[in-house]
């Protein structure tokens, strides 16, 4: 079982290889990859640099070509398609089918893994992307493990799933909710709820936060006020107020790492490219210290109080959740 | 330029489901209609042989069927419910989920692509039509010069008898589609004792922001659009862009609009849009701006 660990930077691909990752994952520095954020992420000459840095110490990397081409720059992902290649990548991370075709064709000898963004959430979806020779399908965070189970046993092609970091809620790739609000989304723009659309202000003793002009939440005195993605705001419905789709929390599976081991699960996919060097780091020793654990003992496994602390600390309004993967949560 | 009605989003009664459509079979200005429930496996109000029948009825009043699938497939027996509609013999059918193209293709059946497949781009619109899609509903996000750019590239141009366009032109936009269930949650309840709840709510549940502006409507699993999406005044811009609009079915007053976009397809009557409408995403806007 691969731990596949994000790197938004050099120092953080280092970080995550130093701590025990088998696996990076990168993008490239512009909108072909869905962290498209300000000051993250490698051009070219950084991207060679990092492979270099992975195959030395023997590990692997990913390059994430996973948002949509748009038809007027088609040019643009098939380039990255091609530098990606040129500096050495391992495996291509994609969505698009124009962008897999393409990969396919030009070069079948590259692994190509579909990303969470192209949705494949059924047997069915996962049968009609292997006509662009997928090697691997990164599962959608909203699948119950029971569900991922039954994938599992059904289809020979190698799983991947989300066990770290921001909980998407809505399948991915098939989230409108922040174009629909600013313009712009990870389909078509490489980003959810934009920073530069992000407005804070203080009222008195409250802060409130918007997203182009729309209240996502207030928060009072000694609140944890958190980024205004907009699925984690407080809205009401018929006059109560709460968290209507989800709370401002992270995903944590470690307590299900014994069944994701037993199903054959391929790789552990933690999120973040957009976090520090120091984050990684933290969170790739506990997972290299799981899953070794999980590997030599998989029927007395048990989650450490030590680990749970500490990925608790690095979490979004330090809670965490088994999402999906949990029938509860639905 | 053609209009179709979309399947209903929301769970309603059998009987109210009937009566829509003995109204819609009417209409002379529907030319195709979108049947089936795409949003949540465990709405039962009515099944695929009553679908069926409604199907039939529409065909003898002179319109196109398709039968729409589930966009969020996740359960084998989900899987299984697509394939019966897929195998229906005698009518196309809308793909809502990639999913149910490879067995689409296998049997033969034309089908049309859904707007939560992603198709951004000539090159991917490309492979579908070449796997025979004969109809494409665009994704919401595409603006008219988005759309313009992918139907003048030449690998578009070429092959551009082979399929129609549709694009959402009324009501609330689904804009993502989850594992839980909103409107489960809205009322407290795990999404496994659910209760069919969301047969309360005709049109959804409304979701506010904390200054009192309305951001989502709740339909189970789906989070739709705050406002109502309304393109009536864009019709004259669709023209050679755009074969068909896509009239999304409302609790009341589905045909008197479908009526009014008739009469505006030239833009000689136009109707002012009220708060709580948008159309952004056409005029490549954000999707909730309300424009012009």
């Amino acid at each position: 079982m691969e731990l596949l660990c994000p790197a938004g930077s050099i120092p953080a691909l280092k970080a995550a290889i130093e701590n025990g990752a088998d696996a990076v994952y990168v993008g490239l520095k512009d909108e072909t990859n869905a962290r498209h954020f300000a000051g993250l992420n490698l051009n070219a000459m950084k991207l060679a640099e990092a492979a270099d840095y992975v195959h030395r110490h023997g590990k692997k990397m990913h390059v994430a070509i996973n948002t949509f081409a748009h038809a007027n720059q088609w040019h643009k992902w098939r380039d990255a398609v091609d530098g990606a290649v040129a500096a050495g990548a391992d495996v291509l991370i994609i969505s698009d089918i124009a962008v897999l075709g393409y990969a396919a064709e030009r070069y079948p000898r590259i692994e190509r893994h579909l990303s969470v963004q192209a949705s494949a959430t059924n047997a069915g979806a996962i049968e009609f992307y292997r006509q662009y020779g997928i090697s691997r399908v990164v599962l959608p965070r909203v699948l119950s493990m029971q569900q991922v189970r039954a994938l599992a046993r059904t289809t020979d092609i190698e799983l991947e799933v989300f066990a770290f970091g921001s909980l998407c809620i809505m399948a991915e790739g098939r989230c409108y909710l922040s174009s629909y609000m600013t313009g712009e989304s990870p389909n078509t723009a490489g980003a959810c709820s934009p920073a530069a659309y992000v407005e804070w202000e203080h009222q008195g003793s409250r802060l409130e936060s918007r997203l182009n002009g729309v209240v996502i939440d207030r928060f009072g005195d000694g609140e944890n006020a958190g980024y205004p993605t907009l699925c984690k705001g407080r809205f009401s419905v018929d006059d109560e107020l709460y968290n209507v789709l989800e709370e401002p929390t992270s995903l944590n599976t470690l307590s299900l790492l014994p069944q994701l081991y037993k199903e054959g699960i391929a790789s552990l996919k933690i999120e973040g490219r957009q976090r520090s060097p120091a984050y990684v780091a933290q969170i790739t020793k506990v997972w290299r210290q799981a899953i070794d654990r999980v590997m030599q003992e998989p029927e007395n496994f048990s989650v450490e109080q030590e680990w749970d602390r500490v990925l608790a600390s690095l979490s979004e309004g330090s809670q965490t959740t088994l999402g999906a993967y949990h029938r509860k949560w639905k | 330029m053609q209009i179709a009605l979309g399947p209903i989003l929301y769970f309603w009664p059998k009987a109210k489901v009937k009566a829509f459509y003995r109204q819609v079979a009417e209409s002379d200005t529907i030319d195709r209609v979108y049947l089936g429930e795409t949003v949540c496996s465990k709405r039962r109000e009515l099944g695929l042989e009553d679908y069926l029948q409604i199907a039939h009825e529409l065909r003898e009043s002179g319109k196109q069927v398709c039968l729409s699938t589930m966009t969020l497939l996740e359960a084998p027996a989900e899987l299984a419910q697509m394939t019966k509609y897929c195998d229906n013999g005698e009518f196309e059918v809308e793909a809502n989920d990639v999913g149910a193209i490879p067995y689409l293709r296998e049997h033969g059946v034309n089908f049309t692509v859904g707007s939560a497949i992603n198709i951004y781009n000539h090159e991917a619109l490309r492979r579908f039509v070449d796997m025979g899609m004969n109809h494409w509903v665009t994704p919401y996000e595409l603006s008219q010069q988005w759309l313009t750019d992918i139907l003048k590239q030449p690998r578009i141009s070429s092959v551009r008898s082979l399929f129609q366009t549709e694009v959402f032109a009324f009501g609330h936009m689904p804009l993502a589609w989850s594992g839980r269930c909103f409107t489960a949650r809205s009322e407290n309840r795990p999404k496994d004792q659910c209760e069919l709840c969301c047969i309360k709510y005709p049109q959804g549940r409304t979701v506010k922001s904390q200054d009192g502006k309305q951001v989502f409507v709740l339909n189970g699993i789906q989070t739709q659009s705050g406002s109502r999406y309304n393109l009536i005044n864009q019709l004259p811009t669709m023209k050679g862009l755009v074969d068909r609009i896509r009239i999304s079915p409302q609790p009341e007053g589905t045909l008197q609009w479908v009526d009014r976009f008739k009469a505006n397809m030239s833009g000689d009557n136009p109707i002012a849009l009220t708060q709580g409408e948008s159309n952004g995403y056409w005029l490549q806007l954000a999707g909730m701006v309300k424009a012009g």
